[in-house]
Formats: C-alpha cells, sequence, structure tokens
C-alpha cells in the first residue's frame, strides 16, 4: 500500500472508533491513544478494524508501531 | 415506567414499537424510553398479547408509572414494563428472573400496606388505591408515596418537558438521521404531534436510502441532543452523586496488585489469536472483581430500608465514559459465571452501545456492584463515589512498571493499583480488605479465571 493509501486506512477507523475526533487535527506526532482519548477497548477495535483493512496481521507486539500516524504509517507502508 | 438506575426519577415514551394485540415476548424491545442520560430500549417482562398501550408517545410520567397492559397466557394482566421504584429498582431481581412477580395494576394493591405507609400517605394527603406500587410482590413503598405526593403538588404548573423543547423525533429517527447526515430540523415529521419518524428522515435523504446503516456509529448518543442532553447527563450524574456523599459514609482501602503472572499469560494466549478474538488487561481485572464479589459477598449488594441486601448473583456495573462527556454505567449480568472471552466480548458490545445510545433497560437497572477502570486515561489510582443503592465500587490504575521487591531482591514488574470505596453501614474495612486481596490472589492465577 502507498503511504497515502495508509493513511486514509488509518483515519477511516479512527472515524469509525473515535468520531468525535477532529481527523483534520491529527499531526503525524499525534499520539493516537493518548491524545485522542483512545481506551484499550477502542484502541483493540482500532487495530481490529485496520487489519481488515490494509489486510495486514498486526500482532500484539506489533502495537507499538501505531503510537503514532507517522509510525503507523510507515510501518504498514513497508509492511 | 421503569427505573433504569437510581437516579431515574421520570422518563418519557419516545416511541411504541407495538401496538394493541401485537404478540410479545419476554425480552422483546417494545418501547424506546427517554432519560436524562440517554434513550433507552425497554423491554417487555412478560410474553403475552399487547392490552393496551397506556402511556402516550411524548408522555412524560413518573418511574412506576404503568405504561401498557400485556394480557399473559394466563388472562392475567399485568404491567409492562412492570413498575420498578427509584430506591429498590436494583434491589429487586431482574424481572426476566423473576418472570411470576406480576406487579400490581392500580387500585389494586396486591402486597399488605404497611401502618407506617398509611400515616405518610394520609399526612401527605395522597389516595393509595392510585398508587402502583413498586416494591417486592407490587408493595407500595414510602418512595411511591412521595413521588406521587410531589407529582401531585407540581400537577398545576408542571413546566414543559426537556424532551418538547427540542426536536421531537424518534431514537430510531435520531439514529438514521445522524447515520444518514441529514439536519432533523430540516425534516418535515408525520409522527404523533409532528414527531420525525425514520421514515421522514430517509424521504429526506433519498441519495443515501439505499445505503445501509452502518454499524454503530458512536456520535449517534452525541447527535441526538448535544448540548441539552450533555447537560442533562449531568444533572443526573450531580443528583446522584450529591446523595452518595451525603448519605453514605465511605471508607477506602487499596492495594497494589502484581500483574506479571496475568500479563505474561494474556500475551501468550493473545499471541496465537487474531484480533478480534484477543483479550486486554481489563478483561482480567473485571473478572477478578467479579469472581472476588462472588467470595467476599459482603461488598456485594444493596444498601435498602436501613439494612445490607446481600444480592444473589454478581451484575458487574462498568462505568463508562462517553466521548461526549458524562457516563453510563451498564451491568454485566452475571459476570462471574461468564468465561473470559464472554465477558470480553460483552464488555466491548456494552462500550459501544452505551456509546451509541443503544443500550436496553435491563442493563441499566441491576448493577450489584460496579467498576471505574482509569487505567487507559493515565492516573495510578482512583477512589470513586459509590452508586447507590449499591454498597461498593472499585477502581482500577493504570498498569505501570515498578520497581518492586520479590524474595529479597528488586526488580521491574508490572503493577495495577485496585481500590475498593465501600460503604461503611453494609461492611468494615475488615471486609474491603479481604475484597481486595481476593482480586490480588485471583490475578495471581490468571489461567483459572
Amino acid at each position: 500500500m502507498t503511504p497515502d493509501q495508509v493513511r486514509h486506512a488509518i483515519e477511516e477507523a479512527l472515524a469509525q472508533v473515535a468520531p468525535d475526533v477532529d481527523i483534520g487535527s491529527i499531526t503525524p506526532d499525534t499520539d493516537l491513544r493518548d491524545d485522542l482519548g483512545l481506551d484499550s477497548l477502542d484502541f483493540l477495535r482500532f487495530v481490529e478494524i485496520l487489519s481488515q483493512s490494509t489486510g495486514t496481521q498486526i500482532a500484539e507486539d506489533d502495537y507499538s508501531h501505531l503510537a503514532t500516524l507517522a509510525s503507523a504509517v510507515k510501518w504498514l507502508a513497508d509492511g | 415506567m421503569p427505573a433504569l438506575g437510581a437516579d431515574m426519577d421520570e422518563g418519557t415514551v419516545l416511541e411504541w414499537l407495538v401496538k394493541p394485540g401485537d404478540e410479545v415476548h419476554k425480552g422483546d424491545v417494545i418501547a424506546v424510553i427517554d432519560t436524562a442520560k440517554a434513550a433507552i430500549d425497554a423491554e417487555s417482562f412478560h410474553t403475552g398479547t399487547v392490552e393496551q398501550l397506556i402511556v402516550g408517545v411524548g408522555q412524560t410520567v413518573p418511574v412506576g408509572t404503568v405504561l401498557a397492559t400485556i394480557t399473559e397466557a394466563a388472562a392475567q394482566a399485568a404491567a409492562a414494563p412492570p413498575a420498578m421504584p427509584t430506591e429498590v429498582a436494583a434491589q429487586a431481581a431482574p424481572p426476566e428472573r423473576e418472570p411470576e412477580r406480576a406487579p400490581a395494576a392500580p387500585g389494586r394493591p396486591a402486597a399488605p400496606i404497611s401502618p407506617l405507609i398509611r400515616k405518610v400517605a394520609h399526612e401527605l394527603g395522597v389516595d393509595l388505591a392510585e398508587i402502583c406500587g413498586s416494591g417486592r410482590g407490587g408493595a407500595i413503598t414510602r418512595a411511591d408515596v412521595e413521588r406521587t405526593a410531589a407529582r401531585q403538588q407540581k400537577a398545576a404548573g408542571q413546566p414543559p418537558s426537556p424532551a418538547e423543547a427540542r426536536i421531537k423525533a424518534t431514537p430510531r429517527a435520531r439514529r438514521v438521521a445522524a447515520e444518514l447526515g441529514v439536519a432533523l430540523a430540516s425534516v418535515t415529521g408525520t409522527g404523533p404531534g409532528g414527531s420525525v419518524r425514520e421514515a421522514d428522515v430517509r424521504r429526506a435523504a433519498p441519495a443515501a436510502e439505499a445505503a445501509p446503516a452502518p454499524e454503530a456509529a458512536p456520535a449517534a448518543l452525541a447527535a441526538r441532543s448535544g448540548a441539552e442532553r450533555t447537560q442533562l447527563m449531568r444533572q443526573a450524574i450531580a443528583r446522584l452523586m450529591a446523595r452518595s456523599k451525603r448519605e453514605i459514609p465511605h471508607y477506602y482501602v487499596s492495594n497494589t496488585v502484581d500483574m506479571t503472572s496475568a500479563l505474561d499469560w494474556l500475551h501468550e494466549r493473545n499471541r496465537e489469536r487474531e484480533v478480534s478474538e484477543r483479550l486486554v488487561p481489563a478483561a482480567l481485572l473485571l473478572k477478578a472483581a467479579a469472581l472476588a464479589a462472588r467470595k467476599v459477598p459482603g461488598v456485594n449488594g444493596y444498601w435498602v430500608d436501613d439494612q445490607f441486601r446481600p444480592a444473589d448473583a454478581v451484575h458487574l456495573g462498568l462505568a463508562i465514559s462517553l466521548r461526549g462527556g458524562g457516563l453510563l454505567t451498564p451491568a454485566i449480568h452475571d459476570a462471574a459465571d461468564l468465561r473470559l472471552a464472554e465477558l470480553m466480548g460483552r464488555t466491548r458490545d456494552l462500550v459501544i452501545r452505551a456509546r451509541a445510545g443503544r443500550l436496553r433497560a435491563s442493563e441499566l437497572a441491576d448493577a450489584t456492584i460496579t467498576v471505574t477502570n482509569l487505567g487507559d486515561q493515565g492516573v495510578e489510582s482512583v477512589f470513586g463515589v459509590i452508586y447507590p443503592p449499591q454498597v461498593a465500587l472499585i477502581g482500577f490504575g493504570k498498569i505501570t512498571e515498578r520497581p518492586v521487591a520479590v524474595r529479597g531482591l528488586i526488580g521491574v514488574r508490572p503493577v495495577v493499583v485496585t481500590t475498593l470505596a465501600a460503604d461503611h453501614r453494609a461492611s468494615d474495612g475488615y471486609t474491603g480488605a479481604r475484597y481486595l486481596t481476593a482480586i490480588s490472589d485471583l490475578l495471581q492465577r490468571p489461567e483459572e479465571l
């Protein structure tokens, strides 16, 4: 996937999990859990949606790659 | 009008999903009730035929009012949903577990009336025959009498209900409008009193007609009525929490629990599983809290009529923060009996539905003990305020790595601070301490959870 496609997939997943979040306000360094107020269940759902939409297996050990938009795009696009 | 939590005094019928002559089964959603906190799907507690809808759409009535009558197979008229008073809503076993409990019809109290109640009614000038008793077996409680008296007093100058001040629309219509991006103000309602119904919304959004409704958009509750809903919920929380701090002598205990075994076990288990089947640490904490409540029953139940009434089952209330502000505390029924995966599934389901405004009445009425988990928000510990008439509230903080001495050596281990706020009328610190120790012990043997 291209970085743009991954970014789009991440934004789509966030829109479902946290519809109150203004996607436009997310910068590459925004912490997707702490800054957006996702709890562990929200984050699990985010991972689930992202895993489906990108066709990527995301193991628990890989969660750290999804800390920010920039790190998530890099990891998913490279993977 | 069922009491959906101890903080509810009245409710508004937003929508009837059945009509006279319809067959209903126990557990069917038959009406949508608007409360200060959220619109709730109300289920029938009986199987039978709808005889009459007594309270109309848009009407606001006190808790305990008969909403409709259902003719059961045995041709007994029964209220549906049965009246439950604010004070004892949670104390009564959930009706689906006690189907034989037939609420009293107005004017025919099924249970004897105590001299005290007669005296109170006399003093307040209330006619007992007009009250639908909401205690056990349809008994009229003091709360019923006082509520009726208060209603009579303000009957003359009843202010317009908040629900009428905003756009009238059924919850279903609001949900669909939010999903389709239709502004309710732009829709011409064809329902009673000009209220907007689902069909009206779909007509107003021709382009989106074919689109299936997406799954549980968490914005739905916020979209429902925005600032007003937030304010009403704030007021409801304020009333209940003020009452708790006024009436309940809280005592507090806390414990730091080593989570090494639990997290190692969890990690190993999750490694082999798809994302949808993974557990989060909160699931282990919830299960341990539920099992411990069974081991130490002194913290599981209600303080009613000046005495502690232990609950038979553990219905674990879950404080769920709503993303727009406020919180709801639906219950996971029989949480101690659920396998971890089931508990996890129920938790996920409850959180999604709470945030989407799709909770059911039975989930809001009968928690026996409540958990608040603020670990995800980064705090170390939380000392909560008890939900009356419950007698205890468990708090979980963030799981963090800390230096811990183990067998004379210092190591870095994940720990969580567990707390208990408990009602000193119902139990003493000794019981609270035993409860937290039980949670800690359970978390050291995660494979048994």
